[in-house]
This record gives C-alpha cells, structure tokens and sequence, in this order.
C-alpha cells in the first residue's frame, strides 16, 4: 500500500513514528515519511490533519511529543542552540500566507536570509535579491516597494524569492497556490518546478491543490487523522486503490472521510 | 452545599494554576531574552530604530505629561501648604515629587501606553501571520531581533525621557508659582536647588530604566504569545499595557523602599 519509504540510505528527510498533540487532540498520530535526496514530495490531505504540523516539526517550530526526525541521518529532535542554526542554513520556506516582513522593502525581504543568516553585505545581498526576483518574473522597480503594495500572486513569487535566495538545500512550500486564481496559482507552479529544478533541491510540500500536486511531485502522500495513509508516485494517484485517496482527488463528500460538519 | 464547596476550591485551584503557568513563561521568557542581550550578534541598526521610536518619538507626549503635572503640583501644594503658612516650601516640594515620583512613574505609565502596546501589537501581528516562523526559518533567531533591541531601548532611553520630565515638570512649577502664585523668580530657582540632593535624581533614573525594561518586556512577551489573529493581537496589547502599568507602579513601591530604606 504505501511507499513512506523512499530509500532509507539516501534519504535527505525521514520522519519515523512522530507524534504530536495539544492537549487531548491528537494531531500526528505515527507519522512515517522519508523525503529521498533531490526528490519533490507533496502532502495532501484535508485542512486540520497535520500537514502544517509535520513542517514545523522538522524544522523546530515545534516540538514533537516522540518519534524521529532526521535530516542528512542527522536527528533534529531535541536539537537546539547552534546544530539547529547549523540545519535551519540548509532549509528554505514559502509560507501561506507568504509571511513577509512589513517593515522592510520587498528586496530587503529577498535578502534578508543573506544579510541576516550569512552575513553578506547589503550592496551584494540587494544584487542577488535583484536576481532572484527577476528568476520569479519581478523587476527592479517592486524592489522598492513595500509587501503590502503588492498583490496575493506579487506576494507568493517574492516569498519564493526569498526562499530560494540563500540557495538552499531543501524547500519546504506550505501551500503555493491556495488564495490565487487558477492561472497565477499555475504560474507559481511552473516558478517552483524550474527554481527547484535549477538549484536540484529537495522540496517538500504540502497543498489541497490537486492540480499543483500533479505538477510539482515526483512523489504524492496523503495524510489523514495524523498519519500517511498513502504514499506513491504522481501518475499513480489516480490508481492508488485508497478509498480516502479516491473520495480526496475527486472532491466528494460522501466516503470514509466525513467532515465534521452539524446539519441543522 | 458540598458540590458548591468542591466547584469554589476547584475555581481556586485553577486560577492558582494559571497563574504559576504565566509566571513560569514569563521568568523563562526574559531568562532568554537576558542571555540573548549579553551574546552577539546584537543588531545595531534595529537598537538604533527602536531607540528613536521610544526615546526620540515619545518626547511630545512626555513633555506635556510633565509641563501640566509640574504645573498642578505647584497649584495643590500651594494650596495645601497655605493651611499651615508653608507656603515658602513649594518649589522644594515640586522638585522633590518630580524627579523621584511624578517623573519616572508617570513616564513610565505614558510609554507603556504609547510603546508597549505599538511592540505588543507588532510583534503579536508578526506572530499571526508567520513572520516569527519565517525569521526562524532565515536563520535569524527571534529574541535577537525582536526582543533584545527592545529590551535595551527601553532601558536606555527611558532614564533620559525622564531626565527631561523632569526638567520640563520643574519649569512648569516654575511657571506657575512666578507667573500665577507671586513668588520671586530669582528665590524660587533657589529654592529649588537648596534642598535637592544627587540621590533624589538618581533614584528617579534608576526607576526609569527598570521601568523601561518593564514596557519593553511585556509589549514583547505578550506580542510574542499572542494567539487567534486580530482579536488575539487586540487582547496582547491590552494585556501589555495593562501588566506593564501594574508592574510599574509595583516596582516602584519596591525600588523606593531600597533606595530610601524608611
């Protein structure tokens, strides 16, 4: 059924048995996930069943109540002070809602991994910001604008900008595409196949988009009540013999996934 | 009766819970920020900003605190004095209750209004909307960025918003008592300085950078664990004023009683 597993020796991400609750809710419940090295990896699954969790998991966000993370066989759980700095370097993000900083202009967003984390000058970290904004279709003149100028597509390439201006080994996207229209939302598709593919880095994402997750993956995960329920490459979703991943891609609200939702 | 009883002592021990839950998170909240103020890297740029935000920006709004508290302590001590024919002792009494009370406290009081709640809801914004999360993921650790630069600010530049209060609360007894109550300006200056002694200004500055320390830590404390987007960014900024002017008027009791030992 599932193919978690990418391959254990080349794995860059390998989550093992990770749990996580608040409170009484249980929110990863055993989850298992390896991310092989080079390898695009996308998460589906309904909204409140432990997508965002599981990034801010691997990156310290949060604190897992047990299991494993390891990053490079590396493990990260407990890690604090300067290993984690160590391994944050070698992580980028393209949050939801973009995140970006509303005090500084948008190139100084760009660069602030450079001028901040690596310690680059603002003249040299301002030229490579330029770069980077003209790889995701922005000129020089939204440089100086600030993020709240700028429209929800504006905001997600500049997010992609930033996290893809300290060229990072790995890159974490926290759903591209949602609050855009069908056409900017594939826009931002293309941008993170051919950033990705450029820089050759390990991406995980997680996403409701179906029609994002076709495009970005080479390898599709659904999630469900915590744990990975099915794992597998793209062109095989459609295949998968899950029920919850059938009821998931075709949208239907009738299956074995039932929303909490009171009828009156 | 004996479910009454059981529901009073659980509401009790509830809020008896809560409380030691809050003060555990903060003890540890400015542990870190504390050690994040001694090791580098330390952010100039944004020391200097936070700097002209509270210091620079917050002068307006402190001098008028202090012209009309300096004037209204010279009508009411007057007015006070005159019952026992003491009139003569208020310049000496104004420049005594500004510099170790009226000055640091309500400067105090004025900056967590104006500061406190600017930080909480800044911070508090950053938080709701993943900005914390992303500076974490850039490498640039939150406290150092956010916290450290405001703690040091307001610790530094509080002493001087109250050195001059404290001149501009003088001046306007000064007003007052030449212009409105008859007293010679040449005895009044006098006067003023007579009885004035190094520990009566020192303690008032020494009250202003704790004081400042207290703005900053809670406009950041409560920024920091704001929760729920805009309602929860609301309820931080009341919460930081709030807990800042409580622990002002605190502390002040606290550093008083050191500083005087009566």
């Amino acid at each position: 059924m599932t193919e978690h597993i990418a391959d254990k020796a080349t794995a860059k991400i390998s989550m093992n048995d990770v749990h996580k609750s608040f409170g009484p809710k249980v929110v990863l419940d055993g989850l298992n996930l390896d991310v092989g090295r080079g390898e695009s990896v996308v998460v589906i699954g309904g909204s409140g069943t432990g997508k965002s969790v599981m990034l801010k998991c691997v990156l310290g966000l949060l604190h897992p109540d047990g299991g494993s993370i390891k990053v490079d066989g590396e493990e990260v759980v407990g890690m604090g002070g300067k290993d984690r700095d160590r391994v944050l370097d070698k992580f980028g993000m393209l949050f939801q809602s973009a995140a970006l900083f509303d005090s500084l202009k948008v190139w100084e967003n760009v660069a602030f991994g450079l001028i901040q984390g690596r310690g680059m000058s603002r003249d040299d970290a301002k030229g490579v910001a330029l770069t980077k904004m003209a790889q995701v279709g922005l000129g020089e003149e939204v440089g100086e604008l600030g993020p709240a100028e700028l429209s929800g597509g504006m905001q997600k390439r500049v997010g992609l900008a930033r996290a893809i201006a300290t060229e990072p080994e790995i890159i974490f996207f926290d759903e591209p595409t949602t609050g855009l229209d069908p056409i900017m939302g594939d826009v931002i598709n293309d941008l993170i196949v051919d950033c990705v593919k450029e820089l050759g880095a390990t991406t995980l994402s997680i996403t409701h988009d179906l029609a994002s997750a076709r495009k970005i993956a080479d390898r599709i995960a659904m999630i469900y009540k915590g744990q990975i329920i099915w794992a597998g490459p793209t062109d095989q979703i459609d295949q998968s013999g899950n029920a919850h991943v059938d009821q998931f891609i075709h949208g239907r609200a009738e299956g074995p996934i039932q929303m909490e939702v009171l009828r009156p | 009766m004996v479910a009454v009883g059981t529901n009073f002592l659980a509401a009790i021990g509830r809020i008896f819970l809560s409380f030691t839950a809050a003060t555990g998170r903060l003890s540890i909240f400015t542990a870190t920020a504390l050690s994040h103020c001694v090791t580098p890297p330390i952010y100039p740029r944004l020391l200097m900003r936070q700097m002209m935000s509270i210091g620079y920006y917050s002068l307006p709004v402190v001098g008028m605190t202090a012209v009309f508290t300096g004037m209204v302590l010279a009508l009411q001590i007057y007015s006070g004095s005159s019952r026992f024919n003491a009139e003569g002792a208020v310049a000496t009494i104004v420049v005594i209750g500004i510099t170790r009370e009226l000055g640091p406290v309500l400067t105090g009081l004025m900056v967590a209004g104006r500061v406190g709640a600017a930080m909480a809801a800044e911070i508090g914004t950053m938080r709701v909307t993943e900005q914390i999360d992303a500076l974490t993921t850039l490498s640039t650790n939150p406290f150092k960025y956010l916290v450290v630069p405001r703690l040091i600010a307001g610790a530094l530049m509080l002493p001087l918003l109250v050195l001059v209060a404290d001149i501009i609360g003088v001046m306007g007894g000064y007003l007052v008592g030449t212009e409105k109550l008859g007293f010679n300006s040449a005895s009044y200056i006098d006067n003023t300085f007579e009885f004035l002694e190094q520990i009566d200004v020192i303690s008032g500055l020494v009250k202003a950078s704790a004081f400042g320390f207290i703005v900053s830590l809670m406009g950041c404390y409560h920024g920091y664990h704001s929760r729920g987007g805009a309602q929860g960014v609301g309820a931080a900024t009341t919460n930081a004023v709030v807990s800042a002017s409580i622990l002002i008027l605190a502390a002040n009791y606290i550093i008083t009683e050191l500083f005087f030992d009566i």
